[in-house]
Formats: structure tokens, C-alpha cells, sequence
């Protein structure tokens, strides 16, 4: 084989290798699997706690702006009281009022199904002296003045009471207020523990690369080309960490919702619907997983950046003694 | 093209490591750097790089006042200096051709534009057969010459060299050794830092002798 032949062999070797040419900073290493690691439990975390807070948040604001619509008249039985004429002349008294929309009675058959589960089946509410109810749609934007209300049905009927859930729904905005608030601050803390470890995790890694910054660095290149090959790198490992940690959380919350819908008939179902109506994180529980994503990607890039820049920062500023 | 005027350096609150050193490297020159293990031969190829800063006196980089050449002004100084390292400071998931081209990678050049180049390097340290090797399967000898071609590749202005013929056999030693005369015939400054004294007797070149921190020059 003549040179002539052996060097275009060559050249045509390096110009196949081109294309699978080498990343300045290596693809593979056990530190960069570590943080890819840590950086996907911490974003599932993140991802997990921000979702239930949506979740509590979403359905306590739900309950207060249900029972915020409406009240209740409950006119007990009293000797010589006709009922019938009771309910209707509390109806009348009720939708008189300013800020209501509506008033019903709750009739026979249906206040009947609400003591089923105590008395069975059956049941003639005209034997038992069973306490009736009128429900009063209020507007929610324009609330009606209970204490007339309350003032009128207390004239025309004595035994008639107006409950406008004022308690209860003062006792539950407090709580769905005080757990929102502690799961704002479970959150502050993941979100904390989140950045520690990322940052701390990408230090780790980016240590073992400090031979291949002191290269570049006495080949010749500027501070913001090697920050760009490391941030670029660690960029990519954040965003496949965060995006697995990430999906994972809107996989959980969209199996959990499932679930929900799947089992809507069952009672286990029903008490959790109750609760917490039907366990979606709604757009903006994803919207936000998708943000913690890219806080946290940005965060590895962000955190190698300044490592590098003061890994470079300490190569030029070496000097003995105050020089 | 590098001059220094009284230069002393001291590590903490130590002796003086280097002590009014003062010399010249003029352009295309040639010369040994030599003395005793800890002489501070290292700290004073660190001081010519760029790597540290004298503690006191002047140093003179290509007409510039070290002590007034910024930070972002660095990496294009060091363009015009080859380091050659003691331990080579090979990057061991590259190939033996990405090492070499390295210093034109990071200057954004086009592997087109430097592919040629970096081959015949490559067949003129004796290399062309071991383009796509990782340095970890190379041998101390092959490695060094990676290490050379590297420092090389941008033809600078002066090639520093810290112990280049520590790792390898006398044959080999003698073969680098013609390389950087080579070098220094196409018109490089070289400076070679050894403790080899059968190395230095086959060039007959200026002699820099480092001693407790003090340096005379022998031309």
C-alpha cells in the first residue's frame, strides 16, 4: 500500500469517526446516573406535594362555595302546626327575601330517603314527628340579610329555625385554609430539600470533571465555551431526571384519578369523592408539575454553570500570598 | 517574547519558593530548565503558563505587563503557549485524534478545516496508526507523544514541556527529544523542564539551572 493510499484510508477512518465524534464532557458516568437519580425523586416529590396541595386547595374551595350556596329552614313538628302550609309559607318568606334565587321543600319520599339509614325502609313520616326542611338557594355574589330572614320566620312560625351553615363554613374555610397553609409549607421544604440536593448532587458530579476543565482551561479555551459544554450537558441530565420525576407524579395522579372514576358507584369511592371530589389535580396541578420540571432542569444547569465558573474562577486566581 | 525581572514566589507564609529569578526566552530559542527535584522547575513552567502569579517582581508576556492582563484575556494568550504536562492530562473517553484536535475544537473550528493537519501530526509523532485508541490503552511513550501533538497542533509560539522524557525509554526519549528540536527549527520557542543530564548533554542549548529557588542561566 502506497502513503498516498494509507493516508486517504486514514482520512476516511476520522471522517467516518466524525460522525459519532466524542462530547466534550463524557455522556456516561456513574456521579451523572447518581444525579439523574436524585434529581427524578426530587422532582416526583416536588411534583407529588404540589399536586395534593392543588388537590386540597381545589376541593376546599369547592366545599365553601357549595355550602356558601345555600341554607337551610327546618320547621319542627309542633301540636296544632300544619306542616304543609308551614313549609309553603316558609318557602314564601324565603324567596321573598333579597339574595335568594330559590326555595324548595325537601318533600315526603325525599325526606323519607334522608332517614332511611337510620329508621329503613318504608317509613310514614306522618307517625314519627320528623322535623321538615326547606332549601334556600342564596346568591352567592349577592348574600340575602339572615337576620330578617330569621326575624320573619320567627314571627309567622316559631318552630322554624334558618341555618345558613355560617359556622360550618367558617369552621371549614379555617381548616381548608390551615391545611393549604401546611401544604404550601411541606412544599416550601421539598422544594428546598429539591434545590439542596440538586445542587448538591451536580457538584458531586461535576467534581470527577475537574481534570477535563483544567484541560480546556490550558488548551485555550474561554471560561464561557467550557461553561457552555457543562451546562448544556448537565441541562440534559436535569431535564431527563426531572422529566421522568415529573411524569411519574402526573402518571400517579392520572392513575389515582382513574381509579376514582372507575369506582365512582362503590361507597370507598363515594366517601373519597366526598372528600376530595374526584382526585383530579385539574390543568393547573399539571401546568405546575410541568413547571417544577423545568425549575429543576434549569436549577442542574444553572448550579454547574457557577461551578464552573468558579472552578475557572480559582485556576486563574491561583496565586501564593496575597500576590 | 517572555521576560522576567526579579520575579519571586512564595506558597502561604513559606520560604521563597523562586527568588529574583530573571531571564528571557527569546523567540525560536531553545532551552533546558534543570535542577534538583523541588528546585521549583513545576512552579516556574506554572508561572510561564499562566497559571500562577509571581508574588513580586515583572514578568513580560508578548510585550504585555502580567500583572495587568485581565482574566478574559488569558485563554488567548494561552493559545500562543503549548504545554506538554508530566502526567499528560489526556482526556481518556477522547480518541487520540479528538485529543490532538482538541485545542482547535475549542476554538470552534470546523473539523473540516483541521482534519488534514491533525493527521499528518499524528504520522509525524508516529501516531497514524493509533488515530482512534483511547489514551487509557496507550502506552506512557504513546501517550507523551499524544501530549506533544496536542500541545503542538496550534503551532505556538513557545512549547513548554514539564519532564517529557520521564515516562519513556532512552530510545524514546531521544526521539521526542529530536521532535522538539524539529520544532524548534520550524520556529518555536521550546522550553524543556528536566532533571535528565544525559538528555540535555545531546543538544547543545542554553541551560536554565534552578537551585534553592535561584536561577542562573548557562547559555
Amino acid at each position: 500500500m502506497t502513503d498516498a493510499t494509507a493516508d486517504r484510508l486514514v482520512v476516511q477512518s476520522v471522517a467516518r469517526d466524525r460522525r459519532r465524534v466524542s462530547p466534550i464532557v463524557p455522556p456516561h458516568n456513574l456521579a451523572g446516573k447518581a444525579l439523574l437519580i436524585v434529581i427524578a425523586i426530587m422532582t416526583f416529590l416536588s411534583s407529588v406535594t404540589l399536586g395534593a396541595v392543588s388537590l386540597v386547595r381545589d376541593t376546599a374551595m369547592t366545599w365553601e362555595s357549595q355550602i356558601a350556596r345555600e341554607a337551610t329552614i327546618q320547621i319542627k313538628p309542633a301540636d296544632g302546626l300544619d306542616m304543609e302550609s308551614a313549609l309553603e309559607r316558609a318557602v314564601a318568606i324565603a324567596a321573598e327575601a333579597d339574595g335568594v334565587l330559590g326555595a324548595r321543600q325537601v318533600d315526603r319520599e325525599a325526606t323519607a330517603r334522608l332517614l332511611e339509614p337510620w329508621l329503613g325502609a318504608g317509613l310514614n313520616i306522618d307517625e314519627l314527628p320528623v322535623p321538615r326542611l326547606v332549601i334556600v338557594t342564596i346568591d352567592p355574589n349577592d348574600q340575602p340579610d339572615f337576620e330578617s330572614i330569621r326575624a320573619q320566620l320567627k314571627t309567622a312560625l316559631p318552630t322554624a329555625s334558618l341555618d345558613d351553615h355560617r359556622t360550618w363554613v367558617d369552621r371549614l374555610v379555617a381548616m381548608a385554609r390551615a391545611m393549604v397553609g401546611i401544604g404550601v409549607s411541606v412544599l416550601g421544604l421539598i422544594l428546598t430539600a429539591t434545590v439542596l440536593c440538586v445542587v448538591f448532587a451536580t457538584r458531586g458530579a461535576m467534581a470527577g470533571n475537574g481534570h477535563i476543565i483544567e484541560v480546556l482551561h490550558f488548551v485555550g479555551a474561554e471560561g464561557r465555551f467550557i461553561a457552555r459544554q457543562f451546562r448544556v450537558h448537565f441541562l440534559i441530565t436535569g431535564m431527563k431526571g426531572a422529566a421522568a420525576g415529573g411524569l411519574a407524579a402526573a402518571a400517579a395522579f392520572a392513575g389515582v384519578a382513574y381509579w376514582s372514576a372507575r369506582n365512582m358507584a362503590t361507597p370507598e369511592a363515594d366517601q373519597a369523592a366526598a372528600l376530595f371530589g374526584n382526585f383530579s389535580i385539574g390543568l393547573n396541578g399539571y401546568v405546575g408539575v410541568a413547571l417544577i420540571v423545568v425549575l429543576t432542569a434549569i436549577l442542574t444547569a444553572a448550579t454547574t454553570h457557577l461551578t464552573v465558573v468558579t472552578y475557572l474562577t480559582d485556576l486563574d486566581s491561583r496565586q501564593p500570598e496575597g500576590g | 517574547m517572555i521576560r522576567f525581572q526579579n520575579v519571586g514566589l512564595r506558597y502561604g507564609m513559606g520560604r521563597e519558593t523562586l527568588s529574583d529569578v530573571s531571564f528571557e526566552i527569546p523567540p525560536r530559542s531553545f532551552q533546558f530548565l534543570t535542577g534538583p527535584s523541588g528546585a521549583g522547575k513545576t512552579t516556574l513552567l506554572r508561572l510561564l503558563f499562566l497559571s500562577l502569579k509571581p508574588t513580586r517582581g515583572l514578568i513580560n508576556f508578548f510585550g504585555r505587563d502580567r500583572s495587568r492582563i485581565a482574566r478574559s484575556d488569558l485563554p488567548l494568550l494561552r493559545r500562543r503557549i503549548g504545554v506538554v504536562f508530566q502526567d499528560f492530562r489526556l482526556l481518556d473517553h477522547m480518541t487520540v485524534y479528538e485529543n490532538v484536535a482538541l485545542p482547535l475544537r475549542v476554538r470552534g473550528r470546523e473539523e473540516v478545516s483541521y482534519r488534514t493537519d491533525v493527521i499528518e501530526l499524528l504520522k509525524w509523532v508516529g501516531l497514524g496508526e493509533r488515530m482512534a485508541a483511547l489514551p487509557p490503552i496507550l502506552s506512557g511513550g504513546e501517550k507523551q507523544r499524544v501530549a506533544i501533538a496536542r500541545a503542538l497542533i496550534e503551532q505556538p509560539e513557545i512549547l513548554l514541556a514539564d519532564e517529557p522524557t520521564g515516562n519513556v525509554d532512552p530510545p524514546l526519549a531521544r526521539r521526542l527529544l529530536r521532535l522538539f528540536i524539529e520544532m524548534n527549527r520550524l520556529g518555536t520557542a521550546v522550553v524543556i523542564a528536566t532533571h535528565d543530564m544525559g538528555l540535555m548533554d545531546q543538544v547543545d542549548a542554553r541551560r536554565m539551572v534552578l537551585a534553592g529557588g535561584r536561577l542562573d542561566v548557562h547559555d
